[in-house]
């Protein structure tokens, strides 16, 4: 029986190769301003995906 | 490493590393949290005794079991290593001198009194001040110079409440569109406003040129108007939500978000969520009170309890709503498994001080805008640009491998080493940690990748 179900994901491992260009967005302009997160920004970079 | 929670009915395997997320039933659950320290025969032998009652968990199904986590082992899916650390320093390094966003302080005044506004009234602790045109061109002169070759530059116009100067405001963003093509850059600014000098200019205004405004919002009338009062000590919550309504109706899809503080006068924010999706807002924002210990807002240790089981009925709300066909975003719940930013981000740390930075209305440069005020903090000025380089390596330096306390938890590529500010405010130093803001962002970050889990799944 399937016990384990995994989850669509993206590889952090994998966006080690040809990430890192710097479009994204800073980590609370524009939205909070008091705490930091940044797992709800976008990846800005479509040709690192 | 990995991070095993229970929430809303599921059994969740969060693997740090990779990022993969697992949905397990309980056998594997128990399977994968013996797996480092115990051999197959010792976890086959355990569950086989646990589960003795069970007719679906015999001992070739539980050896299969096991396999399935050594395949997902090897294939990079659990217990992933974290080889990051000698990258931390490289989008910085990479970007190092371009700046790409700007909190222009566009007035160090406002007209309300909020005791508990971490920026004392929009004064920031020191006199009121308008930012006059001038300095304003020259920031956004400055942001250009120094943005490399990033396109997208991000100016949010706050303050002290930034209405207050609404013509420098509009006479920005004019400059601004005049030059960005010539320089092929796009600039996309925000608007932080308390909502009282909204009109019909602001709107047409603000849905024109804004990507996105912060609107502020308590939520209930009783809980808004307790600190959220005018000078004359008359809440606003009766004079900016029709104002508000209108804006957002009136934005056409347009980002926005109603943003909320929540105090030691109302951890029960839910309730305040729910009045705002009833006054037909569905983008939201609630934040935990930043303040100096001891202040009457400040969050008791009983109140973060109450936190906590809200965020979870939170997220319980979100999926009764998709349910409904009535969705809503939560600003903090926004997580996306299969996008979401790559390992470089996540490693980097909050830009404060090096791709972001404040600009007071006299036109000094700040790390960021919960630093303003704080004299040793200031970097330089939008004419000299960044003079204090000692006070900029220590932000260039801050990245999530920067704080101890970092390394073990499971949470640390989701917020990437936390808030400088709040790390400074609580603890003395940027590289410190905020731990009551850590303990409330991991259970966002469990109810945000449970939220997603139920959607992938088709559950909600």
């Amino acid at each position: 029986m399937e016990r384990i179900k995994t989850i669509e994901t993206r590889n952090l491992c994998d966006s080690a190769k040809n990430g890192g260009c710097g479009e994204c967005q800073t980590s609370c302009q524009s939205a909070c301003k008091t705490s930091c997160g940044i797992a709800n920004q976008q990846c800005e970079n479509t040709e690192s995906k | 490493m990995i991070h095993q929670y229970k929430l809303g009915g599921y059994n969740i395997v969060l693997d740090v590393c990779s990022g993969a997320v697992h949905v397990v039933d309980e056998v594997a659950y128990d399977i994968i949290g013996m797996f480092e320290t115990n051999s197959k025969e010792a976890i086959v032998k355990a569950m086989a005794e646990k589960y003795a009652d069970r007719d679906d968990v015999t001992i070739p199904e539980l050896e299969d079991c096991y396999d399935q986590v050594v395949a997902l082992k090897e294939s990079g899916k659990l217990f992933a290593p974290d080889n990051f650390e000698s990258m931390a320093g490289h989008l910085k390094a990479k970007t190092a001198g371009v700046v790409k966003a700007l909190c222009l302080h566009i007035a160090h005044t406002c007209n309300l009194n909020c005791e508990y506004c971490f920026a004392s009234q929009g004064k920031y602790h020191g006199e009121r001040a308008v930012m006059s045109f001038e300095v304003g061109k020259q920031a956004l002169d400055f942001l250009i110079a120094n943005s490399g070759t990033r396109r997208n530059l991000e100016v949010d116009f706050f303050g002290g409440e930034p209405l207050m100067n609404f013509e420098v405001v509009k006479q920005l963003v004019e400059y601004a569109r005049s030059i960005e093509k010539q320089h092929n850059k796009n600039f996309r600014f925000t608007l932080t406003t308390n909502g009282l000098l909204i009109d019909d200019d602001v709107i047409d205004f603000a849905n024109r040129e804004m990507s996105n405004v912060v609107l502020s919002l308590d939520g209930r009338k009783e809980i808004h108007d307790r600190y959220r009062v005018d000078y004359a000590g008359n809440g606003s919550w009766d004079r900016i939500v029709p104002k508000f309504q209108r804006l957002v109706e009136a934005r056409g899809g347009k980002d926005y978000y109603m943003r909320g503080t929540f105090t030691h006068a109302n951890p029960d924010f839910l309730n305040d969520i729910k009045q705002m999706l009833d006054l037909g807002f569905n983008e939201l924002s609630m934040e935990p009170v930043v303040c100096a210990d001891g202040d009457p807002s400040q969050l008791t240790e009983e109140d973060l309890a109450v936190v906590m089981d809200q965020y979870e009925k939170l997220a319980e709300l979100m999926l009764e709503k998709d349910k409904e066909g009535k969705p809503f975003t939560f600003y903090h719940y926004m997580i996306d498994l299969t996008g979401g930013p790559c390992i470089y981000k996540r490693i980097s740390g909050c830009g404060s001080g090096t791709e972001y930075m404040a600009v007071t209305p006299w036109g000094d440069l700040y790390p960021c805008h919960q630093f303003v005020g704080e004299e040793k903090f200031k970097l330089g000025d939008i004419w000299q640009g960044v003079t204090n380089k000692e006070t900029q390596a220590e932000f260039a330096a801050c990245n999530v491998y920067a704080h101890p306390e970092c390394k073990d938890c499971w949470a640390r590529l989701y917020c990437s080493g936390g808030c400088a500010a709040n790390a400074y405010h609580s603890t003395g130093s940027v590289t410190g940690v905020y731990e009551d803001g850590c303990k409330l962002f991991r259970k966002r970050m469990e109810c945000a990748i449970m939220v997603a889990v139920a959607r992938q799944l088709g559950n909600n």
